[in-house]
């Protein structure tokens, strides 16, 4: 079977801030009333720990994300996504409930930088409150980045994961280096 | 300029910027199908209120969660008297209740 | 004459020497220095030309309020018009041209409407031009354009970049003044966060110029003491070069950051646009001082009494040798004392008030100046600039008492809050009558979202004119900003910082100098300097009716442009205000709009340009497309192939080819940009049957089913193929522009209508990358691929799908065709798209696979009759104009534009159908031409009876075929119809069916 590719295929980009693809990543999109407890416990059941309203558990590859009350994004590896798919659709059978493999509908970046940098380059294209009390490591942020929607966390204070749609890999790619450009910063968070 | 606005969003907490929402128009309208009259019709599909003052809108997180939510503000002032949830054929009780406390005299329509 | 003192000076640095041009001719400056005081420092007086009377003009001011030194600045893609001087920090090879003028800055042609200037009274161009109306569009307009108009646009693509930068902040302190230092201080200290700014590269404001004291320290050591403090707290961030130009609803702020216009880079970002969210604001945003209406004031020479000290103490530039001085206030004597220092000539300080006994004026006195109480100025002589003075008594009609030789006068009438930022946000003002200016009304703030005050102004922002008042302003502001944020009290002493500076006497109202200007002097004597706008202007305004001061401003252009009632502010509305009897309070003021000050077009585009104008969006195949040559299309932000020309061949060659390589072998198409979208849940047939006119709750799994989607309003929206997964799953195809409307649109039902009902819905358009295999061998094609799966008719009928595995890739195949031909279109993971397309392409070379782009797709579905979203459709048409009356469900009770296709006019039978028109000639028709009809309708135009909706040449028949709509169009097969054109004869077209070819559908179902 041909490898699976991402759309950015290794690019990386050495700025004031380091852009590169975070390689393949597993990612299942599952609709379900998360208030519903039913859903949680047979969630937690199967393994899968549901993060609160705004967060993430876990990290790209074994993790979840909140995306709304109703849409967790669960993180597994690329290979592993149909075998979730399988595993959360049989936790849930016969609850109301729908179960997508996403993993290459996406576009996954790693940011890194010193300090403020990665925020900083965030903050130039995002209208979010990126200080750090306001998205602290395990904080979840979907919003716009430029003009298209993006969601990113931060794993660390100097490293961020980005998620944006495939078809505006390149966007987003262009747009970061852009901004990372060195001698542009800021140096305001 | 009027065009700013932050507006927190009921499901997820975010303070949105209003270049992450995208806006729906008057809150609260009821939907006429089949059956109808025309005139029923015309106004469910036509007919908006575009008062000075307190008004009542729908917004959607369109660059975050996705959920559509009710706005109660003042197009004057542009004060924000609170944001919930669209899924309420009209405003809740601690909603009026904070916009009488601003707008003395203020009562929702057909409430005496 | 100006010139460079031998020293002083406290911004440059004279070991900096630094080269610079003014309309070629080489000069030099220091570091530190404006342009404004560079030219000064080189006696250059003359700096441009103004706006309507191309008057010689020279510097009036040292801030951004200056109306007349605009220059042009730099070259090429650098270019710049309109650059204020005084706010153009000089470097190294600045380049700097005047404008509104030809053929040179000293002589200009476009002068004599100077002398003409009685002929050019206010509402000129709604007066004069009028008649005859013919007249306008060919000689008033073009006459109009090339004489008017301020400073001449780029030429060249801007070779900088800009950016953009958001954040969130507690406070907010614009001005970097003491009272803004004080400001922030105070609200550091409650442990928010403070962001500071300052417009220019300094801090500290007029105080250093003006001598106060602070705790008994001097401004100046004040300020670096207390800034420093304020930098090391961890809360506080501190930004100069920085300008509020905006302030918006919700404490958005724009600021301006010029980050190399005072030393160009073109590596690093010119400019930063800041969003910035604040919870409050505070505006020390300073005062602005007003000049004095006399005739002749815009002679090269006046100047605000301010910018003259601030030349002298900060660049050590003399604006003049002999400078008289013309006040209605205490604070232009210190303008008088700084040049006595300076050993600068001032002949005499010239008083409009009766008495002058203040201790400013004492000290004055007691430096040897000559005080003249209750005296004004007649008029300027001088040719260019300013040579004599002619004083007279401030109370009478303008009689010469004596002459005065001088090159400079310093003029202040007082000092008016800068309240701009204040009225953007919506804060009201009060008219303070002790110094005849409007200021902040504390009792009407601009508000927040929360209803309370967002903003406080500081210092002389807030009205405040003197040290002591302003820091106990300041320290106010602080504290209240504080308190709004629902801070306590920090632990430190809360102490107001004490101020020291010389008790005042009350200045007094003057309006035009003398009180009693007879018309020839009141001519003479301007409001606006950059927009030309006179004494007898607004006086004639007012006569005329425009009383409003809104329309005064318009009918004279007072306060437009970059002035923004910067200068002309106060002094046009006084005017206004004795013409129509009322008091200035009531006149009121204009409305002040963003931005303060101009802002470059790239720093509010940002990132957005060039590449980054506007996403694109690329599917998995799109660097293939690139490589193998595609024309683009955009569709949406989309960008697919329209066509691949080989080498030597035309686009429209190239679709030929694509279009007859289908029909008769096997091609290949691109569609991963159609929407998909999976709905699923116990209700999610109930769903689509109301989001869809035709029954889906029906559709077999296994199964696919062409659907129609129609608003609420009736009109058809978008189409495509559903498939139906399983049980309680279905999946969406929309059009490609589509996707992301209808899926929001799905959502909003769900959420805000149907929210009881039990059906998830997911985007799933990028997941997948869509392969359309079309043509009689496509079937042979794909069986090469994989023997995995059964692709037989009997397996797979048309619009069918079914699961499976090609070349060792998982793949769901629908059996659906757009092109009429034996289709099957091919969804796999788009990661592994790329390979898919290669192999595709790989085991196709024997078929004679050729790849085709959106236009044979066109073309193609054209042949066939089948309609197109935004071809046949416009948001005018049913789905029954087009004749898809199968595609709408009679069965249900009630579908999303079922109401609205019951009103009567829907159901006219006039109402214009599709058809297909073959013109007589063979000849394709002109996109969008409307069929004649006889008679005329209301207007007079020629009435028309339908018009081309899609129109192309058909490789298949080798003819042109077209679709249209046409009145009761159905009805009428085998009529003519004439398509007048442009040029020549009416094309005649025939009404046939608008399926062209293989009408039975016999091959899409082979």
């Amino acid at each position: 079977m041909p490898e699976s590719v991402t759309p950015l295929e290794g690019a990386i980009y050495s700025g004031f801030v380091t852009i590169m693809d975070a390689g393949l990543a597993g990612m299942v999109l599952l609709r379900a009333d998360l208030g519903d407890s039913d859903v949680v416990l047979a969630l937690k059941g199967a393994g899968f720990d549901v993060p609160g309203a705004g967060e993430l558990v876990g990290d790209l590859g074994n993790g979840a994300l909140w995306m709304s009350p109703d849409e967790l994004m669960i993180l597994c590896a690329h290979d592993e996504a149909e075998a979730t798919v399988a595993t959360l659709t049989e936790a849930l059978g016969g609850m109301h409930v729908l179960v997508a493999n996403v993993s290459d509908a996406r576009a996954v970046f790693r940011l890194t930088g010193d300090g403020s940098a990665v925020r900083e380059v965030l903050a130039k294209l995002s209208p979010a409150d990126l200080r750090r009390d306001s998205l602290p490591p395990g904080g979840v942020r979907r919003t716009r980045l430029g003009q298209v929607p993006a969601a990113f966390w931060f794993a660390s204070d100097d490293e961020a994961v980005l998620i944006c749609f495939r078809s505006v890999a390149g966007y987003i790619l262009d747009l970061l280096s852009k901004v990372a450009t060195p001698g542009s910063e800021v140096g305001h968070f | 300029m009027r065009d700013m606005l932050i507006l927190t969003c009921p499901y997820c907490g975010i303070r949105c910027d209003e270049t992450e929402l995208a806006p729906g128009g008057e809150a609260h309208l009821k939907r006429f199908g089949p059956g109808s009259s025309d005139e029923e019709f015309e106004a469910y599909l036509f007919m908006r209120a575009n008062p000075k003052g307190v008004h009542f809108e729908r917004w959607r997180h369109a660059y975050g969660c996705g959920k559509w939510f009710h706005a109660a503000r003042n197009t004057v002032t542009l004060e924000v008297y609170g944001t919930y949830s669209a899924q309420v054929h009209e405003p809740p009780q601690e909603i009026r209740d904070a916009i009488s406390t601003r707008v003395p005299g203020w009562r929702w329509k057909g409430e005496s | 004459m100006s010139r460079r003192l031998p020293k002083g000076g406290r911004l440059i640095d004279r070991s900096r020497p630094l080269g610079f041009s003014f309309n070629g001719q080489e000069m030099r400056g220091y570091c530190g220095d404006t342009l404004a005081s560079a030219l000064l420092g080189r006696g250059q007086v003359l700096i441009g030309r103004s706006f309507k009377y191309h008057r010689p003009r020279g510097v009036v001011a040292s801030g951004p309020e200056e109306p007349n030194a605009l220059v042009g600045l730099g070259r090429d893609g650098s270019f710049e018009p309109n650059v204020r001087a005084t706010m153009t920090e000089l470097f190294e090879g600045l380049e700097a041209r005047s404008q509104n003028h030809w053929p040179s800055l000293e002589y200009d042609v476009g002068a004599i409407s100077s002398v003409l200037s009685m002929f050019l009274p206010s509402g000129f161009y709604y007066k004069t031009f009028l008649w005859p109306r013919a007249f306008w569009k060919h000689v008033y307009e073009p006459a109009i354009r090339l004489s008017a108009g301020l400073g001449k646009p780029p030429r060249r693509r801007d070779s900088d970049h800009y950016e953009h930068f958001n954040i969130t902040t507690d406070v907010l302190v614009i001005g970097g003044g003491i009272s803004g230092i004080v400001a922030a201080s105070v609200a550091a200290e409650t442990g928010v966060d403070v962001l500071l700014i300052e417009q220019a590269s300094t801090w500290g404001g007029r105080a250093l110029i003006d001598g106060v004291r602070i705790d008994g320290l001097n401004a100046e050591e004040w300020t670096e003491s207390t800034l420093k403090s304020l930098q090391s707290m961890p809360n506080v961030r501190v930004r100069t070069r920085t300008t509020a130009v905006g302030i918006h609803d919700h404490g958005y702020v724009l600021l301006h950051e010029r980050l190399t216009d005072h030393a160009p880079d073109h590596s690093v970002p010119r400019h930063r646009l800041w969003k910035v969210r604040a919870r409050q604001i505070v505006a020390a945003t300073g005062a602005i001082e007003r000049p004095l209406s006399f005739s002749g004031n815009d002679r090269p020479g006046c100047m605000l009494a301010s910018a003259v000290r601030d030349y002298v103490v900060n660049y050590g530039v003399a604006p003049g040798e002999r400078t008289v001085i013309l006040t209605n206030n205490d604070d232009a004597y210190r303008t008088g004392l700084t040049l006595r220092e300076a050993g600068l000539g001032v002949p005499a300080i010239l008083d409009a008030r009766q008495e002058a006994t203040g201790p400013l004026a004492k000290a004055a006195r007691d430096a040897g100046l000559t005080v003249r109480p209750g005296c004004g100025i007649a008029g300027i002589v001088g040719r260019g600039r300013v040579e004599r003075v002619q004083v007279c008594s401030q109370d009478g009609d303008g009689e010469v008492i004596d002459e005065i030789q001088a090159d400079c006068v310093a003029m202040s009438g007082g000092w008016s809050p800068a309240a701009h930022l204040w009225c953007h946000a919506g804060g009201k003002l009060l008219w303070n009558d002790e110094e005849a200016h409007f200021a902040p009304d504390p009792a009407r703030p601009p508000t927040g979202a929360d209803g309370v005050a967002m903003m406080q102004a500081a210092g002389s922002a807030n009205g405040a004119m003197h040290a002591s008042a302003v820091l106990e302003s300041a320290h106010s502001a602080g504290v209240s900003v504080g308190r709004a944020l629902g801070m306590g009290r920090s632990g430190k002493p809360d102490r107001v910082p004490e101020g020291e500076d010389e008790a005042h006497e009350p200045m007094e109202p003057v309006w035009l100098v003398p009180a009693r200007a007879p018309y020839s002097k009141r001519a003479k004597s301007w409001l606006d300097f950059q927009n030309d706008v006179k004494v007898s202007d607004i006086e004639l305004a007012a006569r005329e009716g425009y009383e409003s001061v809104e329309h005064a401003k318009r009918y004279t252009t007072l306060g437009m442009a970059t002035d923004q009632g910067k200068l002309s502010n106060i002094n046009g509305l006084a005017i206004l205000s004795r013409e129509l009897g009322a008091p200035i309070e009531e006149v009121g003021t204009t409305t002040f709009r963003p931005p303060y000050v101009p802002v470059t077009m790239g720093a509010i585009a940002g990132e957005a340009r060039g590449e980054l104008f506007q996403p694109v969006r690329k599917t998995p195949i799109h660097a293939w497309h690139d490589a193998s040559g595609a024309h683009w299309e955009p569709v949406g932000h989309w960008r697919r192939p329209y066509a691949y020309p080989m080498q030597g061949e035309s686009v429209h060659e190239a679709v030929k080819r694509e279009v007859l390589a289908t029909r008769s072998g096997v091609g290949l198409l691109d569609a991963s940009t159609l929407g998909k979208i999976v709905v699923k849940g116990p209700d999610a047939g109930r769903c689509l049957d109301m989001l869809y006119t035709n029954m889906m709750s029906t559709l077999k799994p296994g199964k696919c089913r062409y659907g129609l989607m129609c608003s609420e309003n009736g009109f058809l929206v978008d189409d495509g193929v559903v498939a139906r997964l399983d049980d309680d799953t279905w999946l969406c195809h929309t059009t490609s522009g589509g996707a992301d409307r209808i899926h929001a649109s799905m959502e909003e039902w769900l959420q805000t209508e149907w929210w009881d009902w039990k059906a998830y819905v997911a985007n799933v358009t990028e997941q997948f990358v869509q392969i359309g295999v079309a043509g009689p061998k496509a079937r042979n094609l794909l069986n090469e691929l994989g023997p995995s799966m059964d692709l037989g008719r009997e397996a797979l009928p048309f619009m069918a799908w079914t699961d499976g595995a090609l070349g060792n890739i998982p793949v769901r195949v629908f059996r659906i065709s757009f092109s009429g031909e034996l289709s099957f279109e091919i969804a796999a993971p788009a990661g592994k798209g790329r390979a898919l397309w290669d192999r595709l392409l790989e085991v196709g070379k024997p078929f004679g696979i050729t790849p085709y782009g959106t236009e044979a797709l066109h073309v193609m579905r054209a042949e066939k009759g089948f309609i197109m979203i935004g071809d046949e459709t416009d948001g005018t048409v049913i789905p029954q104009d087009l004749g898809l009356h199968w595609a709408i469900s009679k069965a249900k009770e009630d579908f999303l534009g079922k109401r609205a296709q019951e009103r009567e006019h829907m159901a006219d039978p006039l109402r214009w159908r599709l058809v297909g028109l073959e013109t007589l000639d063979g000849s394709v028709l002109p996109d969008g031409a409307y069929a004649a009809d006889e008679g005329v309708n209301a207007n007079g135009q020629c009435r028309t009876q339908g018009r081309v909706t899609s129109t192309y040449y058909s490789p298949t028949l080798d003819r042109g075929i077209a679709m249209g709509l046409v009145e009761r169009g159905p009805d009428r097969m085998g009529e003519v119809l004439e398509f007048p054109v442009i040029d020549g004869d009416p094309v005649r077209a025939r009404i046939v069916s608008p399926v062209f070819h293989d009408p039975d559908g016999e091959k899409q179902n082979a």
